[in-house]
């Protein structure tokens, strides 16, 4: 949440957050915005209308537009007249905002968590990434860049089969 | 000048400057689509792309009109750096550009990101992207000079083709106030210099700058194929006024 901690979030508030954050990603509809961890909070204002506040995890991740709409259509549809979401830059989305819950649904889904962040910096190189599919430890790098920004490939050198990696940013 | 706001101040012309590096650069990447060696490069590149050009709109967005700004502003009000809007060339020069640029972007922005100025947030956000940014050329760049002869042949070109256009990467900004440059600089070299030993090439020796002073992209100066990279950029918009998807 990005409120400060003087100010105290509603009912109403805390009910449309968790809306909010149970509309799945647009582009990996397995995981919900609030397991992916980019809902920062919600805010009713004085004339009615909600504020949405919601953080990219990429500067040019284009399904911000999508994750928008998709915000405004589920709390249009709860009753809130006007919804206006606006999206922040700070502090910074980290893969280490991605829930439990969401890392156990990917690996599910066949794309290999992001690892928890080092000290170093944000390319960690020292823990491997286990295959979702076989759950070998022994897999490889093919590109350090995969179907979207957020994903590098990879192959396992076990069963053989390339596999997504959410990334760690 | 459309749509650049001229009552407002110095963060203005850096986020111009800045937001013009990125938009270029993507656009020069984005040339790659269909052409690069491997899909793997090709996914590469444009994931690169797309990163850079998230950056352009929102530094673009602090000036003024994010479309009309890159669509409709002439060669000589734009503020990026010469080495960004250079030819892709072969591979090799590509890497070359992406090695000399991530270095420095990246280099920038960890020291933007440990202020509390304009570009904090930005600066924040994008110097984990572009740490990607940097261990991609970084990674070809060991390749390339570690591989066959031809492709050490190619990067050797490459660095020096590019070399003279990499001292105005330090030149200061406007409005950019707090940034050692010097000390940016010196970080760069050190970079540089470790990852082309370690690739078994030494950097390229002359003039970090042309027969034109350094700072010229910085001041609305560009080179020959700028006007030729523009005119492709902008044709679509110009053409069709309001064109949306």
């Amino acid at each position: 949440m990005v409120t400060g901690a003087d100010v105290t979030t509603t009912r109403l508030e805390a009910e449309l957050a968790e809306l909010a954050g149970s509309v799945p990603d647009p582009e990996l509809p397995v995981l919900t915005l609030g397991e992916l961890g980019v809902v920062r909070g919600v805010r009713m204002h004085d004339d009615g209308h909600a504020e949405v506040t919601l953080t990219p995890t990429y500067t040019g991740c284009p399904a911000i537009e999508a994750m928008s709409a998709d915000i405004e259509r589920a709390l249009t549809g709860h009753g809130i007249p006007e919804v206006r979401v606006t999206t922040v830059l700070a502090p910074a989305w980290s893969t280490d905002d991605i829930s439990a819950e969401g890392r156990r649904k990917l690996a599910e889904f066949g794309i290999a968590p992001p690892r928890p962040h080092a000290a170093g910096g944000p390319v960690p190189v020292t823990l491997s990434v286990r295959c979702p599919n076989c759950g070998s430890t022994d897999t490889e790098l093919l590109s350090r860049f995969s179907s979207t920004a957020c994903k590098a490939l990879r192959r396992c050198t076990s069963c053989r089969e390339p596999f997504d990696h959410f990334k760690e940013l | 000048m459309s749509g650049i706001d001229t009552s407002a101040g110095t963060t203005t012309a850096a986020a111009l400057a800045l937001g013009d590096d990125a938009l270029i650069l993507s656009h020069r990447l984005g040339e790659w689509a269909g052409h690069a060696p491997v899909l793997e490069e090709e996914v590469a590149l444009a994931n690169i792309a797309l990163d850079l050009l998230g950056q352009a709109r929102i530094l673009l967005s602090m000036v003024g009109d994010e479309d009309e700004l890159a669509f409709l502003r002439e060669e000589r009000s734009f503020r990026n750096l010469q080495l960004v809007e250079q030819p892709n060339g072969d591979f090799a020069h590509t890497i070359a550009r992406q090695l000399y640029f991530s270095v420095h972007q990246h280099e920038l922005y960890a020291e933007l990101a440990r202020g509390d100025g304009p570009f904090a947030p930005l600066a924040a956000k994008a110097v984990k992207e572009t740490a990607y940014h940097r261990d991609h050329a970084e990674q070809w760049t060991l390749r390339l000079g570690d591989g066959t002869e031809e492709s050490r042949t190619r990067m050797r070109a490459a660095l020096t083709a590019l070399w003279k256009f990499t001292g105005e990467l330090f030149q200061p900004v406007e409005g950019l106030d707090g940034v050692d440059w010097a000390a940016l600089e010196e970080r760069w070299l050190a970079a540089l210099t470790d990852v082309v030993e370690r690739a078994g090439l030494t950097l390229p020796e002359g003039p970090r700058t042309g027969a034109w002073a350094a700072g010229a992209g910085r001041q609305g100066l560009h080179t020959e194929s700028f006007g030729r990279m523009l005119a492709e950029m902008q044709h679509l918009h110009r053409s069709h006024p309001g064109a949306s998807w």
